[in-house]
């Protein structure tokens, strides 16, 4: 228990520390690489939980794909980024307070009332139980068949994004030279080889 | 093994998402020059989807685990929603040509929101809503900004875009609030649970139903969520704008009665309050803000404002005859915009759209026809009896008074004489001032739209009946 409450500490205070760097960092490239090691810690987190696929899932989907994206656009973009966040750090004292303001009044509000009951009960015995099943063996059973409508209408909002992705930002241009590969078959040796004769002596 | 949930009550969206995902296929080999005809095969799936919206299940059924309902609201929406966008469809086509907009995603992408807004009226839970939702939604930002290489119209996406994932957000947090204080993010599980509370419900709740509430009122653009409005009807390319003030606001409003009269139904003494303040400011500010308006697309968007503080007024009442009269107001507000924006949209010299209300001048001496058009959409929306929008007024005030509601019918009755002033003066510019140039004459599909939409406002007094009885069924689908 003791072991599992440190590696909580530890994986919560890096996830938080990085986090803080992602957005303080002067090079976006380290702020890249912390946003990595956030991503990392909360897969720990996920695991201490006992959510081994989600673990999974957040390392190969946004350390694997979604980082290394940024790392590129990062790297393969000219974009100021210093004199985008300028004076970003300045607002943070306003900002923070703002925030934690806020935070003190919901807390007052809401604080002094219990959770229902019900949803207890929903966190304490999920559906199904981890003990039987696996993670990921309990996710699919659930995504395919209670949430499969929500799961569907999520694909389709995806779809949306990428139609709207090619509308908004693909552009035809013209004049350039495509490899056409039925063409290249379906040429016949009487088009592609042409015979000369060539006298002796005369070049061609 | 799991069954196969009921199909049956979600056919007309199934039927939609397949022949998206078809028509996708299709454009995407035949390319742009396919528009015209997947335009047209939109429309005909569209009507293939009202058939079987008619033919199907309207009892209350639930599906996906309770997550989807087809009740007789949800069927008179949908076939609202269904209307608006075939007809505005049908209304782009000549805009797209003119200007060299004719790419195949345009139907489709009106055709994916359209799916969406009918799953936002069908929702029975908190997670399907916000899907439905978002996929209307994202749908909406490609539109807006789908005349990309127009600065204003890129502008009015990116607006339209931030604020609306900033609405989603505080809507998401108001459900999350929800689902955390009732245990459960099902329509009928939230009712029931804040209906067994003894001490009326948690302040959590009603915490999360005011950001609910919040996230809801800047979907249907009230007041003081409506900033985005103006200038996203202002950039968004006409033919998209008349879009967005029929079927999405018909969806948000149906989706924005679901949630208040269905989970918190037994709270409509503590929502009831907030929605009397977004009616009121609407009205006044719709009334208001129109009046120093140049630009005919601006002026219509405050008066959609304006518009919807009325049908707030229906939903303020939160009593039966509140929400017939608000389905109501809902059908004929549809045909009145329906009818004013294609004009609006025919309001071309040669083939560049004109936008300013002095363009309309004399409209009268150059195109009769049309401008006795506008006559009835502006008398209709202005509340002059005894057109269609008077008795769309009319029921919901009627409803407002009823529930006691004299001060907001009272800031109504007002506000509507203010914004006829804005409203007359185009009727004035057309009959009494020297004639613009003239308008390109509108092509068939256009003109058949507004002489239908200008026949229907002008003729609806003489038979209202069957929409009063149709309005009535489906609003007292909610109170079951």
């Amino acid at each position: 228990m003791i072991i599992q409450t440190i590696a909580f500490y530890v994986f919560a205070a890096f996830v938080v520390g990085s986090a803080f760097m992602v957005i303080s960092a002067r090079n976006p490239v380290h702020s890249v690489l912390f946003l990595i090691l956030a991503f990392f810690n909360s897969a720990g987190l996920f695991v201490l939980l006992g959510a081994e696929f989600l673990a999974m899932i957040l390392v190969i989907v946004y350390v694997g794909a979604v980082a290394v994206l940024f790392l590129f656009v990062v790297m393969m973009l000219d974009i100021n980024f210093v004199r985008l966040r300028e004076g970003f750090l300045q607002y943070l004292p306003i900002g923070a307070s703002v925030g934690l303001l806020l935070l003190v009044e919901m807390i007052l509000v809401v604080g002094v009332l219990a959770t229902s009951p019900d949803t207890v009960a929903v966190a304490a015995a999920p559906t199904p139980d981890i003990t039987v099943v696996s993670n990921t063996e309990a996710l699919g059973a659930l995504l395919y068949t209670k949430y499969v409508y929500l799961f569907q209408s999520a694909g389709l909002i995806l779809l949306v994004a990428m139609i709207g992705a090619i509308v908004l930002a693909h552009r035809v241009r013209p004049g350039v030279r495509k490899q056409s590969i039925s063409a290249q078959v379906s040429r016949t040796r009487a088009e592609g080889v042409e015979l000369k004769k060539v006298k002796t002596g005369d070049g061609i | 093994m799991a069954e196969l949930p009921n199909l049956i009550p979600a056919i007309p969206e199934l039927l939609l998402a397949a022949s998206a995902l078809v028509l996708l296929l299709f454009g995407a080999f035949r390319g742009d020059t396919s528009t015209r005809t997947i335009s047209w095969a939109t429309v005909g799936v569209m009507a293939l989807a009202a058939v079987f919206i008619i033919s199907g299940p309207s009892d209350g059924v639930q599906t996906f685990a309770g997550m989807f309902v087809a009740d007789g609201f949800g069927v008179f929406m949908k076939l609202l929603i269904l209307l608006g966008s075939g007809l505005t469809i049908i209304l782009s086509l000549g805009y797209l040509r003119d200007h060299g907009m004719e790419r195949f995603e345009y139907p489709i992408l009106i055709l994916l929101a359209t799916l969406g807004m009918m799953m936002m009226v069908a929702a029975a839970d908190l997670i399907s809503l916000y899907v439905g939702l978002e996929l209307q939604s994202l749908s909406l930002y490609v539109l807006a900004s789908f005349r990309r290489d127009s600065e204003r119209s890129t502008e009015a996406g990116l607006k339209y875009f931030v604020l609306g994932a900033l609405a989603s957000g505080i809507l998401l947090y108001g459900a999350s609030l929800v689902y955390g204080f009732t245990g459960s993010t099902n329509f009928d599980a939230i009712a029931a649970n804040i209906a067994a509370q003894e001490h009326g419900a948690s302040v959590g709740v009603l915490f999360g139903l005011a950001f609910l509430t919040a996230g809801l009122a800047f979907k249907v653009a009230a007041v003081p969520f409506h900033m985005w409005t103006p200038d996203v009807y202002e950039g968004a390319p006409t033919p998209v704008t008349a879009f967005f003030s029929v079927a999405p606001k018909i969806a948000a409003f149906a989706l924005f009665v679901r949630v208040m009269m269905g989970p918190f139904g037994g709270l409509a003494a503590d929502w009831s309050q907030i929605i009397v303040v977004l009616s009121a400011t609407s009205m006044v500010l719709g009334a208001f803000a129109a009046i120093g308006q140049r630009n005919i697309k601006r002026m219509m968007a405050y008066s959609s404002i304006g518009l919807i503080g009325f049908a707030l007024m229906g939903l303020a009442a939160a009593t039966p005859e509140g929400i017939q009269g608000l389905i109501l107001y809902m059908t004929l507000y549809l045909a009145m915009n329906i009818g004013a924006w294609a004009i609006i949209l025919n309001m071309r010299r040669g083939s560049s759209l004109v936008e300013n209300i002095d363009d309309l001048s004399g409209l009268a001496k150059n195109q009769p026809m049309m401008a006795a058009a506008m006559a009835i959409f502006m008398f209709s929306l202005a509340g002059i009896p005894p057109l269609a929008g008077f008795f769309a007024k009319f029921y919901v005030l009627l409803a407002a008074l009823d529930a006691g509601l004299y001060t907001l019918a009272v800031i109504g009755v007002l506000s509507a004489v203010v914004g006829s002033f804005y409203y007359l003066r185009i009727i004035k510019l057309m009959y009494f001032d020297e004639p613009a140039e003239k308008f390109t004459a509108p092509t068939r599909e256009v003109g058949l739209i507004i002489t239908a939409a200008a026949v229907f406002t002008l003729l609806f007094f003489l038979f209202p009946a069957p929409f009063v009885a149709e309005a009535e069924l489906a609003a007292n689908a909610l109170f079951r």
